[in-house]
């Protein structure tokens, strides 16, 4: 609701990612991930500098993940067009204060549509899509050298199976016995062209992912329960995947009626706008 | 002159010994990048990544915010052609301490376009943060780790290996952002990088005898380049300035040079020596030298055009042409 609100009021957003993993990104951040509290600001700075030798202190947006620790869990969400689901979620936990959101996509603003790593909720550059996943295996495998207890855990959305930098990684977590690296996968079947399955099918993901000699399981995205389970049902030596069947229309059907382009929410008419504020008035 | 043979695994095995942070990653050109012994010695430390170089650079990317000092080999057109992204977006934005070391720089291998990296510092160049390094003799080799790991953030080295001729005394080591004067002139100032340094220094010998005084200086550090060390050769020479580089003359030393000169009003001519626009094809290293216009005979007959005569020195009166065999024990492969 509240990014529903935050389009309305901006005419336009990522919406339909905000309904595919609205449930994903709670349980996270409510049950699955040990996080510590947050560290930063709960109003963001304004964006801080890039890092490098002339930059300013550089201030890095995983301190809204809490503190990094040996016991605790590091977060990375890839597919950085979900920065305004994970605002949302930020705010929703505490983490984040919600006049941080008023600060979106302002000039000079860290809080930034397609979230950098100064973004809240941020610890690296996920906007080019399935780097992160290699990025944290690195660090996955890094943190089980040091003996650390805490895991990695990457969001990926499904369209970055597109790629081929993702089975790379997925066939290097497996070859070096990287088990400390869970996903999980907004399989939501939209990309911004429209239906994946008409744009470049990469079903059935979950034997692929499997013949790759990771685990993987499937779990309707929408159940809480179920999502939070499934972090569990993993072997030790492998990465671990899990496949969240997710509708990008849940929970506010009005956006059933734009199928099939869904990607990014703009709105085409006045009266399709009202249509939106009727239905959050109703509600919000 | 001496000539040694894979500087960079001996080098690199001993270097890294007390260094238990720094790990190497390969992308299956483990002999071809002389980092065999180093897999031998600290297996541990050792990433075999396979033919997958782009999640081979974002990988070492997370190695890094892990705490360890990731070194990469492979072929630099691996490197800076097939992760080009995961290099800007992976490393060298976040700034983080990933090391490149991409072998067969230009016109080094007979490989043919597909392994010649002839626009790789035009690239590397463009982009915020990284430095760049390119010995040009076993000194270099032997003494750039050091620099490479104090340099802050992400570092490509245009390096070499197989057999490497010392050019410069053993115990002046490589420093960084630190031209090497190797002679002095009024006439001519001539800037080489990498394998050009010794193939020029087939010529300055000649030019001397001739009465063309050349003030040579080899350049090893193409960013951050430091401008002050050169202004004098710079503004200096009676005839213009000369650069040499084994890469296009887009976007290397030359396009430095240039950039330096017309930044601080030098109005000396400027005669860019390189592959030109184009690319290259496999073939011998003197082979291609001679073709792309990279060997002492060109950099005389462009004094010559510089200084407006006939000098007259022939292939015969040049230093003599070190031929590194295309079969030879220094070398995993003939690549």
């Amino acid at each position: 609701m509240r990014v529903l609100e935050h389009c309305l009021k901006n005419d336009g957003g990522y919406l339909s990612q905000a309904c595919s993993s609205a449930e994903m990104l709670s349980t996270l951040y409510l049950k699955t991930l040990r996080l510590g509290p947050s560290v930063a600001p709960a109003v963001p700075l304004p964006f801080p500098g890039v890092p490098g030798t002339r930059g300013v202190s550089y201030v890095n947006g995983a301190g809204y993940n809490g503190p990094v620790g040996p016991g605790l869990d590091r977060f990375f969400l890839s597919p950085a067009h979900y920065a305004l689901a994970l605002y949302a979620v930020l705010i929703e936990t505490g983490r984040m204060s919600p006049e941080g959101l008023e600060q979106f996509n302002k000039d000079g603003s860290s809080v930034e549509m397609i979230g950098g790593e100064h973004s809240p909720g941020f610890e690296a550059m996920g906007g080019a899509l399935a780097q992160t996943l290699s990025q944290a295996a690195g660090l996955a495998w890094a943190r089980g050298k040091t003996g650390d207890e805490g895991r990695v855990f990457v969001f990926l959305s499904d369209g970055e199976f597109q790629e081929g930098q993702t089975w790379e990684a997925i066939q290097a977590m497996v070859f070096h016995g990287i088990g400390n690296l869970i996903a999980y996968v907004d399989v939501n079947g939209q990309q911004c062209d429209g239906p994946m399955e008409e744009v470049m099918g990469i079903e059935p993901l979950d034997a692929r992912i499997r013949a790759f000699g990771a685990t993987a399981v499937t779990v309707d995205g929408h159940d809480p329960a179920a999502l939070d389970e499934a972090s569990r049902d993993k072997g030790p030596a492998a990465p671990h995947f899990v496949l969240c069947r997710t509708d990008p229309c849940r929970g506010v059907e009005l956006l059933e009626r734009r199928r099939p382009k869904l990607h990014y929410l703009r709105f085409t008419s006045p009266a399709e706008k009202a249509g939106y504020e009727a239905f959050f008035r109703e509600r919000g | 002159m001496e000539v040694l043979s894979r500087v960079h695994e001996r080098n690199l095995v001993a270097w890294a010994k007390d260094k238990p942070r720094v790990v190497v990653l390969s992308a299956d050109l483990t002999g071809s990048t002389e980092i065999a012994e180093f897999r031998r010695a600290y297996p541990d430390r050792f990433f075999s990544m396979g033919v997958a170089e782009q999640n081979m650079v974002s990988f070492a990317a997370g190695l890094a915010r892990g705490g360890y000092i990731p070194l990469i080999h492979t072929f630099s057109v691996f490197i800076y052609r097939q992760a080009l992204n995961q290099i800007v977006s992976s490393v060298a934005y976040p700034n983080l301490p990933v090391k490149f070391f991409g072998f067969l720089p230009g016109i080094t291998t007979p490989g043919g376009a597909t392994h010649q990296a002839i626009e790789d510092v035009a690239v590397m160049r463009a982009m915020p943060n990284m430095t760049i390094f390119e010995p040009g003799d076993a000194t270099e080799v032997e003494s750039i780790l050091d620099p490479v790991l104090a340099a802050q953030g992400p570092v490509y080295v245009r390096m070499l290996r197989g057999e490497i001729p010392r050019l410069f005394p053993q115990d002046e080591p490589f420093v960084p952002g630190r031209p090497r004067i190797l002679s002095e002139g009024k006439d001519i100032t001539l800037l080489t990088s990498g394998i050009c340094t010794e193939e020029a220094m087939r010529a300055t010998t000649a030019l001397a005898g001739c009465g063309i005084s050349v003030r040579h200086l080899h350049v090893s550090t193409h960013k951050p380049m430091d401008g002050a060390a050169l202004l004098d050769a710079l503004a200096s020479p009676k005839y213009g300035v000369i650069t040499m580089e084994n890469h296009t003359t887009i976007g290397g030393l030359g396009s430095e040079i240039a950039e330096l000169m017309a930044e601080n009003r030098i109005g000396v001519g400027l005669r860019r020596m390189g592959i030109g626009d184009s690319f290259a094809h496999g073939g011998s290293r003197a082979y291609l030298m001679r073709e792309y216009g990279l060997d002492a005979q060109t950099l005389v007959r462009v004094v010559e055009s510089l200084i407006g005569r006939k000098i007259g020195i022939t292939e015969a009166e040049l230093g003599a042409v070190r031929i590194e065999a295309v079969h030879s024990l220094a070398k995993a492969e003939a690549l």
